[in-house]
């Protein structure tokens, strides 16, 4: 098996549902060795959510769960019992991290929190993620995608002014922080390397989105330096032009061509006419009343004629900024992507050949591979319980019966 | 256990506007030397501003996250006051030089062979034309980790598009699956989740290639599209597609995954005031929100927090498919108790009971808000332009790495004379020549000359 950037990392993957889950998926993907223990019987909840193929909710065609747990190998374990306690012990002592999404206290409760498991294992790297931290007034809320963006994300900016305010699609967010918690991992494991040490990684969903970048942290120096809120704005009513999401043949297109770009509306319209029009061609024209009106009396009308991969061509050969709003066919469809290896097809034994987003990186000596696809729920029982602790087949007989595994 | 887990590491940075910032922020955070390296000469748009020594009728319509520290506004020195540049730039430091210059040029290569890291968020053909793109570089320090974040990555078709956040969003399929059902995509706001995606993914991958060199002792390049790392955030989008041929459209608030969920009108609140654009005068917005997620187990405890009014047990919400077909219902129902109620209220009514819920929070209330004061979430900084503010701080802690927010956010050529002179070995002699022509100084002068 071809050596991968990460492949002497050990991880104990505790995490269920879309953020953890899809930290420890970037980590079996660049090679670590992920083993993820599942509850018998159910397993991760992200089994039982969609979409699953053909419709069939089922525990191995869930395409939520499928993208997120490739690279892993899966055990079921009862953490509860006095046997799951122990063994856990035992795979975390030649573990490097242990990744656990639990609520706060819970790892304490099964007796294993980071103050036990480091007599077991001194350097390891513990990292907690949690909606609200570890700590705090909200330690114990619970929380979802929208709940998150919309106390930490810049939310309160999006939307309709008259309307509520608008969320980011699917979980989106739920993926981005999981995405910096594997930051927060190699932060950890680069320390122990160089320094030897190991550590506790308090990871919050609601901080990890309050502190990263998109609107939201110039959002919050307006109002520290300038006492200012952000408001919603609605998007149509810009006052320069062209700009925004526009209509078209087949569906909506976006662009930029205001300012220093106004040249290039011209030229990607095919009349160059424009370029020195005098009500047109510099922001003060602009702002005039009824300028912009007979601005995109002219603009639509064109827009409507072209489809958005035209348009966008057509803008982009003018120096204009801009981009298609494309469906989810449209981006799977597109050439770009295709012809950069995006795409990845994975066989799985119950879902079969299926196409999924592939490596976010590319780099020649940290190559993305998928050694195995997502796992069958507690396909590796056996693997690791036998082949690695010694149990014996009879001894995962007796743990099934009584529910341990 | 003093020391950051990244000290010692020198990362050069020639990034613009938020995703590449980002990546260097991370890294900067957590122990790395950033230097920026920014040139008089060339004033990147939306970077540091958006225009030069921009005059006091230009900021003061600016309205809110797009402008400038409004107070004391002084046009010679607004490039250290913008505040998308100051959202990221904390834990950095900045040198100036002339790339296209080969004094300049050479000086940018002395650094790379005393540096680890390179990143660059330009279009494609900056790096060509200025002669810094991998191939140049590598034999300079074999040693270099370099890392681009353009738009859609160095090859394929799309390779010299230049997009903003907003139209990269909609290449990768997200703007198509936001906003409002019942209203026209023209009315979508922008996000700008790309730029975050991007940013993240682009410190996993330094760190990363961190990692490996402590093996090999080998640097590499690694070329990041900013559309590539989002893409996998919509997975569930992508999945529909590819399983069942289906595609995904704009669901506007509601679960993906079936949970009663919405954004709920709570009590108007006054004194919330927001600037005017455009000569517009300040309005007060008065409209606040919470945000509910009730799954089906958690639907008897959500009515329980109501007091189990009458309408809780109307036969169209006596179970999970019968409330997913009459959300709407349902949602007028919830925004009828939530009307008269003070947001933070609502979150901790329902929490008390084991139902999500959380306040829209706007950057008022993010500064007031009690759990992130008591958790140390907002750090204060003095900056020599800005002056001394609360700014947000660390999203994550680890144990053994005691950390904060060191520097204020760096303003332009802040550290030319540490980067020459301590760092190049520069003497003072070659420092005062590099400064009569142009490549050291604190501010934008004649642009292209």
């Amino acid at each position: 098996m071809e050596q991968q950037v990460l492949s002497d990392v050990k991880v104990l993957d505790f995490t269920r549902h879309i953020a953890g889950p899809y930290c420890t998926k970037l980590l079996a993907d660049y090679g670590a060795d992920v083993v993820k223990v599942e509850m018998p019987g159910q397993g991760d909840p992200a089994r039982k959510m969609g979409p699953f193929l053909k419709d069939e909710p089922h525990p191995e065609k869930s395409g939520l769960f499928l993208h997120c747990n490739t690279n892993k190998r899966s055990i079921t374990c009862n953490l509860k019992s006095e046997w799951g306690l122990k063994v856990m012990k035992e795979l975390v002592r030649e573990a490097d991290i242990v990744v656990e999404n639990f609520r706060p206290g819970v790892m304490g409760r099964l007796g294993l929190e980071y103050e036990t498991l480091q007599t077991v294992n001194p350097n390891l790297i513990m990292v907690s993620i949690s909606n609200f931290g570890q700590t705090g007034p909200y330690r114990d809320f619970k929380a979802s995608d929208l709940i998150i963006y919309g106390m930490g994300g810049s939310m309160n900016t999006c939307g309709l002014p008259d309307r509520e305010p608008t969320k980011k699609a699917l979980t989106a967010v739920l993926f981005s922080t999981g995405n910096l918690a594997a930051v927060a991992v190699m932060i950890s494991l680069y320390a122990a390397r160089t320094q030897g040490v190991g550590q506790h990684v308090d990871f919050s969903l609601f901080e990890a989105q309050m502190g990263s970048i998109d609107r939201r942290m110039s959002d919050l120096l307006a109002y520290a330096y300038n006492n200012e809120i952000t408001p919603k704005e609605d998007p149509r009513e810009m006052y320069a032009f062209p700009f925004g999401i526009q209509p078209c043949a087949d569906g909506h297109w976006e662009l930029s061509g205001i300012g220093g770009l106004w040249p290039g509306v011209g030229v990607m319209m095919d009349m160059p006419e424009l370029i020195n029009d005098p009500r047109f061609n510099n922001i003060l024209a602009q702002m005039q009343p009824g300028h912009r009106e007979e601005f995109y009396a002219l603009f639509i009308p064109w827009s409507f004629e072209h489809t958005k991969a035209e348009l966008v061509k057509k803008g982009q050969e003018s120096g204009i900024l801009c981009g298609p709003l494309f469906s989810m066919e449209e981006v799977l469809s597109d050439p770009h992507f295709h012809e950069r290896g995006f795409w990845a097809q994975i066989d799985h034994p119950v879902a079969g050949r299926l196409t999924y987003p592939g490596r976010p990186i590319k780099a020649e000596k940290m190559p993305w591979i998928i050694r195995r696809p997502a796992p069958l729920l507690g396909q590796h029982n056996e693997e690791i319980y036998s082949g690695k602790l010694g149990y014996t087949r009879e001894d995962l007989v007796r743990l099934g019966e009584a529910g341990i595994i | 256990m003093a020391k950051l887990p990244l000290e010692g590491i020198r990362v050069l940075d020639i990034t613009v506007i938020w995703a590449g910032p980002y990546a260097t922020m991370l890294l900067g955070d957590w122990g790395a030397e950033v230097i920026r390296v920014e040139s008089c000469q060339h004033f990147p748009l939306y970077t540091r501003g958006v225009m030069v020594n921009p005059p006091w009728e230009v900021i003061k319509d600016r309205v809110g996250y797009g402008g400038n520290k409004k107070e004391g506004h002084n046009p010679e020195t607004a490039h250290n006051t913008f505040l998308i540049f100051n959202g990221h730039a904390r834990n950095k430091l900045s040198m100036t030089a002339d790339l296209r210059k080969p004094e300049g040029l050479e000086i940018f290569k002395r650094l790379i062979r005393v540096s680890d890291v390179f990143v660059e968020s330009n279009a494609p053909r900056v790096k060509e034309h200025l002669g810094i793109t991998w191939e140049d570089l590598k034999e300079v320090n074999p040693r270099l980790i370099m890392l681009s974040l353009p738009g859609f990555g160095s090859t394929g078709p799309y390779k010299y598009y230049r997009a903003l956040g907003a139209h990269q969003e909609g290449f990768g399929g997200h703007t198509y699956m936001r906003g409002y059902p019942d209203e026209d995509p023209t009315t979508t706001t922008t996000v700008y989740h790309t730029d975050e995606a991007a940013g993240i993914c682009g410190a996993f991958a330094v760190l990363m290639a961190l990692y490996k060199r402590l093996k090999t002792g080998e640097g590499q390049y690694i070329d990041m599209a900013q559309v590539e790392a989002s893409i996998p955030h919509l997975a569930q989008g992508v999945m529909d597609y590819t399983m069942n041929g289906r595609v995904t459209e704009r669901m506007g608030n509601r679960d993906y995954h079936g949970a009663i969920q919405g954004c709920y009108r709570c009590k108007d609140v006054k004194g919330k005031w927001v600037p005017g654009a455009g000569g517009e005068p300040p309005q007060e917005i008065v409209d606040t929100w919470v945000n509910i997620t009730i799954t089906d187990q958690d639907w008897p405890k959500f009515c329980h927090a109501l007091g189990n009014p009458e309408w809780t047990r109307d036969r169209r919400f006596a179970d999970h498919l019968s409330r997913l077909k009459h959300h709407d219902e349902l949602d007028r129902n919830i925004g009828a108790w939530t009307r008269g109620r003070d947001n933070y209220e609502v979150m901790h009514i329902l929490q008390g009971h084991g139902v999500p819920a959380g306040p829209v929070m706007d950057e008022k209330d993010a500064y007031a808000d009690p759990h992130l004061r008591v958790r140390g979430f907002f750090e204060e900084l003095s900056h020599a332009d800005c002056g001394t503010h609360l700014y947000p701080g660390l999203a994550f802690r680890l144990s053994n790495a005691p950390n904060q927010l060191r520097l204020p956010p760096v303003r332009m050529g802040e550290h030319n004379e540490y980067v020459y002179k301590k760092v190049l070995g520069v003497s003072d002699e070659q420092y005062d020549a590099l400064l009569r022509q142009g490549h050291i100084g604190t501010s934008y002068g004649p642009q292209g000359v």
